[in-house]
């Protein structure tokens, strides 16, 4: 158990840049270094991790966790993992806190901000190899964004309605590749 | 509401419908608050996302943590990571329960063919909304070109470009 919750520890302490960095530090771990799980159902719990909402790190750690050892391992697995991140930002807001002010930091800061927008702009990229290029999606894509950017509508609303238009309406359009 | 049943409520939502992991949440973040609750204003907001990107961890966890400091303190912290991971473990903790039975489900891939075009068009706003945010003069619009074109075209890593974006800051503005 204690072996369980270094790992994940560890784990989260070393990858820097978001959750689907800790995936292949993961499988190294579970798979190639302690065999507690084969490859092929190491893919399987990704591929549910990914189904589900959350984020992917929590996600998987808790499946893992799960399957070596019952809800103990999935709450230590999740737990090692967003301990590392969780003190280190209550570090750093404390410690930006008393500095946020400072002329240096908010030039630095001032200089971050557009890279943001860059950076978000790359997921879009990056996501769209997942997507077929039907009809159907470029409509949902549309109507995402007319919904959130002109109506203003909440996203968990165009989600719901996303989620049960792919059950409903995707396998009797004829919008399909 | 005490304020902490409201964070961990808070983040308990955005965790429980952001699917797909990491930039989908920062949306979802967004709107909930910079807009709803006013908690952070849109450019600490943006600068959360920057931390974020330089700090271990999941992007949803660490805004969690920042906003739930940032209004209430320590426990404010706990009450937002708690919240935001709640929902995640839970679905993840059930599902494994029947994981062999749910995962042959074909509502669940086709849950996916509405969600993911959505998804994307979420993403797509909500870097066009930063973006309407920061970029005022040309010299923003270039960092934002830079970190774009950075990392599409020339693989670099976010980490890198942030840093050359906080240091391009410095002598810029």
């Amino acid at each position: 158990m204690m072996k369980l919750f270094r790992m994940f520890f560890k784990i989260g302490m070393f990858t820097l840049g978001g959750g689907y960095a800790m995936v292949p530090l993961i499988e190294e771990e579970i798979v190639e270094k302690n065999h507690w799980m084969t490859e092929d159902e190491f893919l399987d719990v990704l591929a549910m991790a990914q189904s589900l909402p959350g984020p992917l790190a929590v996600n998987t750690a808790t499946f893992v966790g799960y399957r070596l050892k019952k809800t103990k391992g999935a709450a230590i697995c999740c737990l090692g993992t967003v301990l590392p991140s969780f003190l280190i930002i209550l570090i750093i807001a404390s410690l930006l806190t008393n500095v946020y002010s400072n002329p240096l930091v908010v030039k630095f800061f001032k200089g971050i901000r557009p890279a943001v927008a860059g950076l978000i702009l790359t997921a879009v990229f990056k996501l769209k190899k997942g997507i077929d290029a039907s009809l159907f999606s470029i409509v949902m894509v549309l109507f995402a964004i007319f919904c959130v950017a002109v109506m203003e509508w909440s996203p968990i609303l165009v989600i719901v309605i996303a989620g049960l238009s792919g059950i409903f309406i995707y396998p009797h359009t004829k919008w399909r590749v | 509401m005490n304020i902490f049943i409201e964070i961990f409520l808070t983040f308990f939502k955005i965790g429980a419908f952001s699917f797909g992991g990491g930039y989908v949440m920062i949306p979802f973040i967004q709107r909930e608050i910079v807009n709803i609750h006013q908690w952070l204003s849109a450019e600490e907001f943006i600068d959360v996302i920057g931390i974020s990107q330089v700090t271990p961890g999941p992007i949803a966890t660490n805004a969690s943590t920042y906003v739930g400091f940032r209004v209430a303190g320590v426990l404010g912290a706990l009450s937002g990571t708690i919240g935001v991971i709640g929902a995640a473990f839970l679905l993840a903790l059930i599902v494994s329960h029947r994981f062999e039975k749910v995962k042959h489900l074909p509502q669940v891939k086709l849950m996916f063919k509405g969600l993911r075009p959505a998804v994307l068009g979420l993403i797509f706003s909500a870097g066009l909304s930063v973006g309407v945010a920061t970029v005022t003069s040309m010299k923003e619009l270039g960092i934002a070109a830079f970190s774009f074109v950075s990392i599409v075209k020339f693989k670099m890593h976010p980490i890198l470009t942030i840093a050359i974006a906080g240091c391009a800051g410095l002598i810029l503005f």
